[in-house]
């Protein structure tokens, strides 16, 4: 035992790192917190500005119906020979053309500065906070994924760090940034009050490469199913606000003015099936590489351990999501709730499941 | 969307690209058509076909699945029998009332209740019935052809249309040969060519649903042939394989005993290792299992190393370290000094710690001071790290500091009744206490190499150095693993094809015009709305349109510059084109 002693000894926590990620921790989160308030801000002032394109669009072609594609033929006469046609695209029969609003903003440029800043003080509070999990991890030279703490700083930076890729790929995502930000503020929050575990070695049984594979893209999963989610809820909204409009309605001034600035509610739904479909064979994934790590831990694949069996039925609802919108008469707000619904799983199997239910996934600290 | 409130003429207008799409549109997915419910004609027949067609319909399947979801819950907050049976017993304990209802309605045994089986039984009929049908649809799309060009490309998601001086032969001729390269499958057909692309999408889905049927079987067939079997090791003991050496068994209902894989192996050594400071002391770092191995009767043997997350593999068998503990050796000597007993005794963990508790019976062999046959039985209790005092929890899981405590007992173990006793337990029913000088029951905290000498010369009982571990060994036998874990890789790959993958169709379209110019008009379609059916479609474009390029507008329109004489502008786009092309 000696021997084995003196290994524990080297693999000892690293007290300094530990502490170091703590401090980047907190500091993440001060920053988070002047990032929200230039979001709050960024909203404030974009209520200034009147732009009303839904209302303008709903409205003014409320007889128009579908119209005629304009066919510009190119003529590429004389010399223009490097033009090229231009390609007409037409919306499907049946949806509304909506044009996307203006973002939190609303144009305003004082609205927009505030919109620049916040996003520049996410990108560094990211980078904190992505310090702050890095020291973890090499404090106990081993994945950050041990306990809920620690699952709960990868997961509030990993989704921060989607939401900037996808705005570094100049994808329309602006308008989450308060949600997401209030989100993860939230998210730290428990965290460091109720969940802060002391950086320490992992059990026997978490002692498998599959720890990389299997939580990693667990963890990737839920911050994507929660963007996907988080715009979900405003699809319902813009979508209520929109048939309110387009049936002679007159919906109220803050709705107006938090609305208006949204995207469309098409752009929304679309924006979350693809980031929800993009997401859920990774999904598939994660659970396939849980059920192999539990056939060389516990001696089956599939057990219906209490984790198991709502990860399943979390896969189980984004399918029956994936299956309705391509369902008559499930498409729309039905097939929204359940992509709402499903998400509740997915965050049930993580905080429920963990802290009611219990079953062969709780390890040390929650 | 359908709350949407369309005009008549929108509506109206949808219809008519309806048609004008039908046979362009159709087959771009072997999604089955929704039709409403209408009620059946009469007869079995007619009754039994509603009846399939309902079940494989889209919305009944879509159900289904909502209900298996809801379905799976209760077997995850209500304790079940196939994972925890004394968590079953204390709740039916606890609930008079609750626990024969949810007995009735197989709520402790959800995975394997009438009902569950009946949703996902259905399901997967569902799922069949529609994967059947589908795959010929499917295979009938690959054997067949794109459908030709609708009567007016304007209609479709993405057009273009151009003029050309090239020849209408020819504009198509280039476009097939593009489409070719771009690997659509194209043909002329008519003035245009039609051409489609990302056949895999609809693959990948057929596949996908195919490898789900897989793994259920494949998961099935494991219930009813799985083998799993308990067995604790002391170091040094050995193991085979047969059904008399387990412990424990449980099998499926078409297991048999020739299934068990012949191999046999011996536990060499236990370690395990804990944190020894900080907040989780004691928290287990590693467990590990040195064994000596040898496969068949006459096999050769190996040596390997059991961990919590490495088992080891023979043939289709897994062995897992499942659990330890410690077995203290015991040598106990009668009246007359002779070793009746000498074993190691494996004792139960009772915590993290692994403060143990367990019996020694000596049931033979053994005579007292008097000469009288007698059986002795002790209640043991260990603790590995004793803290001293009247501690009797272990504060620590390694030997730092271990202690035997013993109390001895005399009389009739009851082992000879025919009724299973634990070995960990010992039945006082028949037993006596030895009584030390005070006349309280005799016991004793022992050292390693320390003695407890019974009164009056019955004898004594030693606890020897070097206090043996032992292992807990699972051995599992799950066949269909290998085909359940082929499924779900198919399944990864065909789920990501099918939504990842664009299933769109492109149509060229060349004519000569009234004024003997020829116009070219290009359309896209895609099964889903999305953004790059456009631009791939702009792409071709741009493409064709530098082998068919721009003719000037015709004649009445007169929005160019000076209208050039007819014959000087062409044969300057030509030359400039030559000039290009050397």
């Amino acid at each position: 035992m000696t021997l084995a002693a003196a290994t524990d000894l080297a693999a000892a926590t690293n007290e300094n790192l530990a502490n170091l990620s703590n401090t980047l921790i907190y500091s993440a989160m001060a920053v988070y917190t002047l990032a929200f308030f230039a979001y709050i801000s960024e909203w404030i002032f974009g209520s200034r500005s009147k732009t009303g394109r839904t209302a303008a669009a709903l409205t003014a072609k409320a007889g128009g119906g579908a119209k005629a594609p304009e066919v510009t033929a190119k003529n590429a006469g004389g010399t223009a020979v490097l033009e090229r046609p231009k390609v007409v695209v037409r919306a499907a029969a049946g949806a509304r053309d909506v044009p996307d609003g203006p973002g939190a903003h609303g144009g305003d440029e004082q609205g927009d500065l505030y919109g620049r800043i916040a996003i520049s003080l996410t990108v560094l509070a990211f980078l904190i906070e992505f310090g702050g999990v890095l020291t973890r991890a090499l404090s106990v030279r081993r994945a950050p994924w041990g306990n809920m703490y620690e699952f709960n700083i990868t997961f509030s930076t990993v989704a921060v760090g989607v939401y900037l890729v996808l705005l570094a790929l100049r994808k329309n995502v602006r308008w989450l940034g308060l949600f997401l930000i209030t989100t993860v503020l939230l998210d730290l929050g428990i965290a460091v009050t109720v969940l802060y575990t002391a950086s320490d070695q992992l059990v026997p049984a978490l002692h498998s490469y599959w720890l990389y594979i299997h939580v990693s893209t667990a963890i990737l999963c839920g911050a994507v199913f929660y963007l996907a989610a988080v715009s979900t809820i405003l699809y319902l909204f813009k979508d209520s606000y929109e048939n309110k409009l387009a049936s002679g309605g007159k919906p109220g001034s803050f709705a107006t003015s938090f609305l208006e600035r949204l995207p469309s509610s098409a752009s929304l739904d679309k924006f979350s099936y693809r980031v929800n479909a993009a997401v859920f064979p990774l999904w598939t994934f994660t659970i396939i590489a849980g059920a192999i790590w539990a056939g060389d831990a516990w001696g089956r694949y599939w057990g219906w351990d209490p984790k198991e069996t709502w990860a399943f039925i979390t896969w189980v609802a984004y399918a029956c999501y994936l299956h309705a919108r391509a369902t008559a008469g499930w498409k729309g707000r039905k097939a929204a709730y359940l992509a709402l619904i499903a998400f509740a799983c997915w965050l049930f199997n993580y905080y429920g499941v963990n802290i009611f239910v219990g079953g062969m996934h709780s390890y040390a600290g929650v | 969307m359908s709350a949407t409130p369309n005009t008549a003429s929108g509506t109206a207008a949808e219809r008519s690209d309806d048609q004008d799409l039908g046979a362009a549109g159709s087959q771009l997915s072997t999604a089955p058509q929704e039709d409403a419910p209408n009620l059946p004609t009469m007869g079995v027949i007619g009754w039994a076909r509603w009846f399939w067609r309902q079940l494989t319909s889209m919305r009944v399947a879509l159900l289904l699945l909502l209900l298996l979801s809801l379905g799976a819950i209760p077997g995850s907050l209500i304790p079940q029998s196939g994972t925890d049976e004394t968590k079953v017993a204390a709740f039916q304990q606890k609930h008079s009332f609750l626990g024969p209802v949810y007995d009735k309605l197989g709520l402790f045994h959800v995975y394997s209740s009438v009902w569950f089986s009946a949703i996902y039984i259905l399901l997967f009929v569902s799922l069949i019935g529609c994967i059947v049908p589908r795959s010929w649809q499917f295979v009938g799309q690959l054997r067949g052809r794109p459908p030709g060009a609708p009567r007016r490309l304007t209609r479709l998601p993405a057009y273009t249309t151009w003029r050309t001086e090239a020849e209408p032969g020819q504009v198509r001729e280039a476009a097939l040969a593009l489409l070719n390269k771009r690997r659509f499958r194209a043909h002329v057909a008519g003035d245009a060519v039609a051409a489609e692309k990302g056949y895999l999408r609809e693959f990948g889905n057929l596949a996908f649903h195919i490898a789900l049927v897989v793994m259920l079987v494949a998961f099935a067939w494991g219930q009813l042939f799985k083998s799993e079997g308990n067995k604790l090791i002391v170091e040094g003991d050995g193991f085979s394989n047969t059904l008399t050496q387990y412990d424990d068994f449980k099998s499926g209902t078409l297991f048999s005993q020739d299934d068990l894989d012949p191999f046999s192996f011996t536990l060499d050594d236990f370690t395990g290792t804990y944190e020894t400071s900080g907040p989780n002391k004691g928290t287990p770092r590693r467990y590990q299992a040195t064994v000596d191995y040898s496969i068949g009767a006459y096999g050769k043997d190996q040596k390997t190393t059991v961990k919590v997350n490495e088992p080891l593999r023979v043939g289709d068998s897994k062995v897992y370290l499942t659990a330890h503990g410690y077995a203290p050796v015991i040598t106990v000597r009668d009246g007359k000094g002779d070793v009746v007993f000498h074993d190691a005794v494996p004792l139960l963990p009772l915590d993290s710690n692994v403060t143990s508790t367990g019996a020694i019976k000596v049931m033979d062999g053994y005579r007292d001071a008097k000469g009288q046959k007698d059986q002795l039985g002790f209640q043991a209790a260990f603790l590995p790290t004793y803290g001293g005092g009247t501690s009797v929890v272990s504060q620590f899981p390694a030997l730092t500091n271990p202690v035997l405590n013993l109390e001895a007992y005399h009389g009739d173990l009851g082992v000879n009744a025919g009724i299973p006793q634990s070995v960990y337990q010992l039945n006082k029913t028949n037993m006596k206490g030895f009584k030390d000088s005070k006349g309280q029951q005799l016991r004793k905290n022992l050292r390693p190499g320390e003695t407890m000498d019974l009164p009056n010369g019955a004898g004594s009982v030693t606890f020897d150095k070097g206090i043996k571990e032992w292992a807990n060994f699972q051995v599992t036998r799950q066949p269909g693993a290998g085909w359940a874990l082929g499924g779900a890789v198919v399944a990864i790959f065909g789920l990501a094809a099918s939504l990842f993958i664009q299933r769109r169709r492109v149509w060229v379209r060349a004519v000569e015009g009234a004024d003997g110019v020829t116009v070219v008009e290009m359309a896209g379609l895609g099964r889903s709305e999305s953004a790059k059916v456009p631009q791939e479609l702009g792409d071709l474009a741009g493409i064709l349109y530098d082998q068919a390029p721009g003719a000037p507008a015709p004649e009445d329109a007169s929005d160019d510059t000076p209208t050039p004489t007819p014959d000087t502008p062409d044969s300057e786009v030509v030359t400039a084109e030559g000039a290009e092309t050397k």
